[in-house]
């Protein structure tokens, strides 16, 4: 099992940072990865969610891919991010199990794939 | 500016996605009018959004108005334009009408400060409750419970048992 790299964008506008990286260390944790750490990292200001591709707060890069790639019409900025869970409520959160998929398939993947 | 509860609420007149103009004073007659300052763009907003018109039908019969109010730059939020409101309502079944704030004068008036925030106003003028629909966007089971428990009082003639709540959501987005 590989460890991969998790990193979470966060802006201040949202109250949501705290739930999201609850729920991503539940995630890990579930999927055998307690120790990996999560990098955390405020976005400020218009031009940095240019830089970083963010799509609102919070967005979780797994091994630098958006758990849930955005549209190609999202507008990159600084707001608040609407996901959809599993049973089609629209949450400001990522579905948890997006989030064990995700990081199962990452712990699962070669190193030599880029 | 922050609204307290018991302050007259601010009259404002402002468009609807249809052609109208409402205002806090036309609603002389109605027992009570809840002002949900909301928008597109914000998932909590969008997460309370069946909640609140759920209530907005049930208090119908009683006379309650609902009034939402779109405060948010429309310039770096364009998914709060008013076209995009226009769009939105022609596709949904909206009990209320959707007011848009251009000027934000409203918004600041009211103190308001998230999507969504609430403001239940009685018959006469005073605000008698403000703050969220209920304790968690994620459990559409709570309906709008304090919402609707501060509506209840209004129009019980007595005071709301918890008048104000901490509104969550995104923050208004203000023009810079």
């Amino acid at each position: 099992m590989r460890t991969p790299d998790v990193e979470l964008l966060w802006w201040e506008g949202c109250p949501s940072t705290e739930r999201a990286l609850a729920d991503v260390r539940e995630a890990l944790d579930d999927s055998g990865l307690r120790d990996v750490e999560v990098r955390i990292r405020e976005v400020t200001t218009d031009e940095e969610a240019a830089e970083a591709g963010f799509a609102g707060s919070p967005t979780i890069l797994i091994d630098g891919v958006d758990l849930v790639p955005a549209a190609d019409d999202a507008r990159v900025g600084l707001s608040c991010r609407v996901y959809r869970r599993r049973d089609g409520r629209i949450s400001p959160v990522p579905d948890p199990d997006d989030l064990r998929e995700a990081l199962t398939r990452a712990a699962g993947r070669t190193e030599v794939t880029r | 500016m922050t609204l307290s509860v018991g302050d007259n609420a601010p009259d404002f007149k402002l468009p609807d996605t249809e052609g109208g103009e409402w205002s806090l004073s036309d609603g002389d007659g109605s027992p009570a009018t809840v002002v949900v300052f909301t928008c597109n763009h914000c998932p909590y907003a969008l997460a309370w959004h069946d909640r609140i018109t759920d209530a907005a039908r049930d208090y119908a019969h009683r006379g309650v108005r609902f009034l939402a109010i779109n405060p948010n730059d429309a310039d770096r939020y364009p998914r709060d334009s008013f076209a995009a409101m226009k769009q939105r309502v022609a596709s949904e079944d909206w009990p209320m009408p959707y007011l848009r704030d251009e000027s934000q004068e409203v918004a600041r008036a009211y103190g308001a400060r998230t999507t969504p925030d609430l403001f239940v106003v009685d018959s006469d003028g005073r605000l008698r409750y403000r703050g969220a629909p209920d304790g968690d966007y994620d459990d559409p089971s709570r309906r709008a419970e304090w919402l609707r428990a501060a509506l209840e009082a209004v129009l019980a003639g007595d005071e709301p048992a918890e008048p104000e709540t901490r509104p969550v959501g995104c923050s208004i987005k203000w023009k810079r």
